[in-house]
């Protein structure tokens, strides 16, 4: 597996960006471009909370472990989950420190309110890949946290999801290979995109820069 | 675009620069004397040996706010970058493009279309503007020769053959550009550009728009992840920022010179302003650097709209659009950079 150095890992929350728009993505991850506006700027300072990787809470029946760090094999992506709950159960795996066994659940936290979108659960099902790949078990549920409302959703993470989340890491490893930025598709979803200094939408509609340029000469 | 924030401007030498919370604290000899918050700026020019706390430059660099010291006279002496904005294959291929010759002539020649186009605009304004004042017939005949230029220019894939092309068409601007200084005659003329130093008033006013303006186009082209030292046109020289100096060829006329003959046209500046040295050198007074100054912040919060992106923003922007548009050049978004052509 010469391909398989961590050195070509690609970062997982680049999932989400990937499918709200692969420019988008290219120009974070490959162009390393990035520009704060509030919704990020929201989203970081959610994320100081559960970016706490020496707390961990025994409550009960329940370990909550927040800002863990996962990585996949088979997607060659690695990342950290907000928090990963493990829930006492006679099926589930054995924890190489706890007593008993557990069944895993990774919970991601969000700024906002569910989304009608799948990009949120995208990324959930594939650090539900990392966490079967790394503690060897099944992960079959996990949950969102909204902060705007407060609460968890629950989401089921079937076979058919965590297919297509291996069909999106290949094709972003094959952009990523060609260090390629793929043209400005334009839509509704520019208007919420953070990098639209950078991005330049308007430019898909532009004429061509030479009939600009003989254009202003003709005048 | 995003919006073009403010640029502190430090002209006192003995002034220290601090970090507090959010905020840029200027002190003298112990006693603070302003403090501004960071996220209004985007920029600080510090003017004279002025010192600036590690922890202030950390913070300006994190958030993409440059620093830039300068001598009291305006040449440059360092800049305090950040990271550079990752992007490796933009600078690769900026590199590599830089490296040929042919394919650095097919940029270059775009950024002296410009240069040219935009010095032909202003000829042709004036003309227009004040056709009692000016040799119109003079005028006519530099921008008709400046417009042929433009088409042989256009065409040119020779670097050697651009620089010649465009030393002549410097030679037809430069003749018609004291004729254009419509006051102050006698204390304000242009006769052959003079640097280090500038020999007369209007040169030492060039001088200062044009570093002022190198200094934001290297900002601009560093905040987009270009390498401001390694141009196409202007080729490697240690300490030389080449693409900053490319990329403002097409800005000298209608962004450095149109504001200085602005400030002696309606009188901004006058004779008073400036000092003569033994040697003929000619120097800016403090008190007149500071007119500048602000006469220079106010241009750049001036709106337009540019010309190919057909969006408005202010003019301290530009130097940072043209950046981001030879940027998505050469990430191939675009077929041709797209020199700023005002009209």
């Amino acid at each position: 597996m010469a391909n398989n150095s961590e050195e070509t890992y690609l970062m997982l929350s680049g999932l989400q960006h990937f499918q709200f728009c692969k420019r988008q993505w290219a120009l974070i991850h490959i162009e390393q471009q990035w520009e704060e506006n509030v919704k990020t700027v929201e989203g970081q300072h959610l994320h100081q909370k559960t970016d706490q990787p020496f707390i961990r809470e025994k409550r009960g029946e329940k370990l909550v472990v927040r800002a863990m760090p996962v990585q996949s094999r088979e997607l060659k992506l690695s990342g950290i989950c907000d928090v990963v709950e493990f829930v006492q159960d006679e099926s589930g795996v054995e924890l190489h420190d706890s007593p008993g066994k557990y069944i895993v659940h990774p919970v991601e936290y969000k700024r906002g309110k569910p989304k009608k979108n799948d990009a949120d659960l995208v990324q959930l099902a594939a650090q539900a890949i990392c966490l079967e790949e790394m503690l060897l078990c099944k992960v079959d549920v996990g949950y969102f946290f909204y902060n705007e409302i407060k609460r968890r959703v629950e989401v089921s993470l079937t076979e058919e999801l965590k297919d297509s989340v291996r069909d999106i890491a290949r094709d972003m490893h094959q952009y990523y290979e060609r260090r390629h930025t793929p043209k400005v598709k334009t839509g509704t979803f520019c208007k919420s995109c953070s990098l639209q200094h950078i991005c330049l939408p308007g430019l898909m509609s532009k004429r061509s820069v030479k009939s600009y340029i003989e254009g202003s000469l003709a005048e | 675009m995003r919006k073009l924030l403010n640029t502190l401007f430090v002209t006192q030498p003995d002034v220290y620069l601090s970090l507090d919370g959010g905020n840029v604290v200027m002190n003298k000899e112990q006693e603070k004397l302003h403090r501004i918050p960071l996220h209004n700026l985007e920029s600080i020019v510090c003017f004279g040996y002025t010192g600036a706390s590690p922890g202030l430059m950390g913070y300006c660099a994190e958030r993409s706010i440059s620093i830039v010291f300068l001598t009291m006279n305006g040449r440059f002496l360092a800049r305090v970058i950040g990271e550079s904005k990752g992007n490796v294959t933009l600078r690769k291929t900026q590199y590599r493009i830089s490296d040929d010759e042919e394919k650095s002539a097919e940029i270059a020649r775009n950024f002296i279309v410009g240069k040219l186009f935009n010095n032909r605009s202003i000829i042709d304004r004036m003309a227009r503007d004040y056709p009692m004042r000016v040799d119109v017939e003079q005028f006519k005949k530099a921008s008709k020769s400046l417009l042929s230029s433009i088409r042989e220019i256009r065409e040119c894939t020779d670097l050697e053959l651009l620089r010649g092309w465009e030393g002549q068409a410097a030679i037809s601007y430069n003749r018609v550009f004291d004729d254009m200084i419509l006051q102050q005659k006698d204390n304000f003329y242009f006769r052959h550009r003079s640097r280090r130093p500038p020999k007369d008033n209007v040169n030492a006013m060039l001088s200062f728009a044009y570093t002022l303006l190198a200094n934001d186009m290297a900002a601009a082209l560093e905040t987009v992840g270009l390498d401001a030292y390694v141009g196409f046109l202007h080729r490697d020289r240690p300490g030389r920022a080449s693409l900053a100096l490319d990329v403002m060829e097409e800005l000298r006329g209608v962004y450095a010179d149109k504001f200085v003959l602005s400030l002696i046209n309606r009188k901004e500046m006058t004779a008073d302003d400036f000092v003569k040295k033994e040697n003929g050198a000619v120097l800016m007074t403090d008190e007149s650097r500071k007119t500048f100054l602000s006469a220079w912040q106010m241009k750049k919060q001036e709106k337009m709209t540019h010309p190919y992106l057909n969006e408005k923003m202010s003019w301290g922007l530009v130097p940072y659009a043209q950046a981001l548009l030879l940027a998505r050049f050469l990430r191939g978004d675009l077929d041709e950079y797209p020199p700023f052509l005002w009209k």
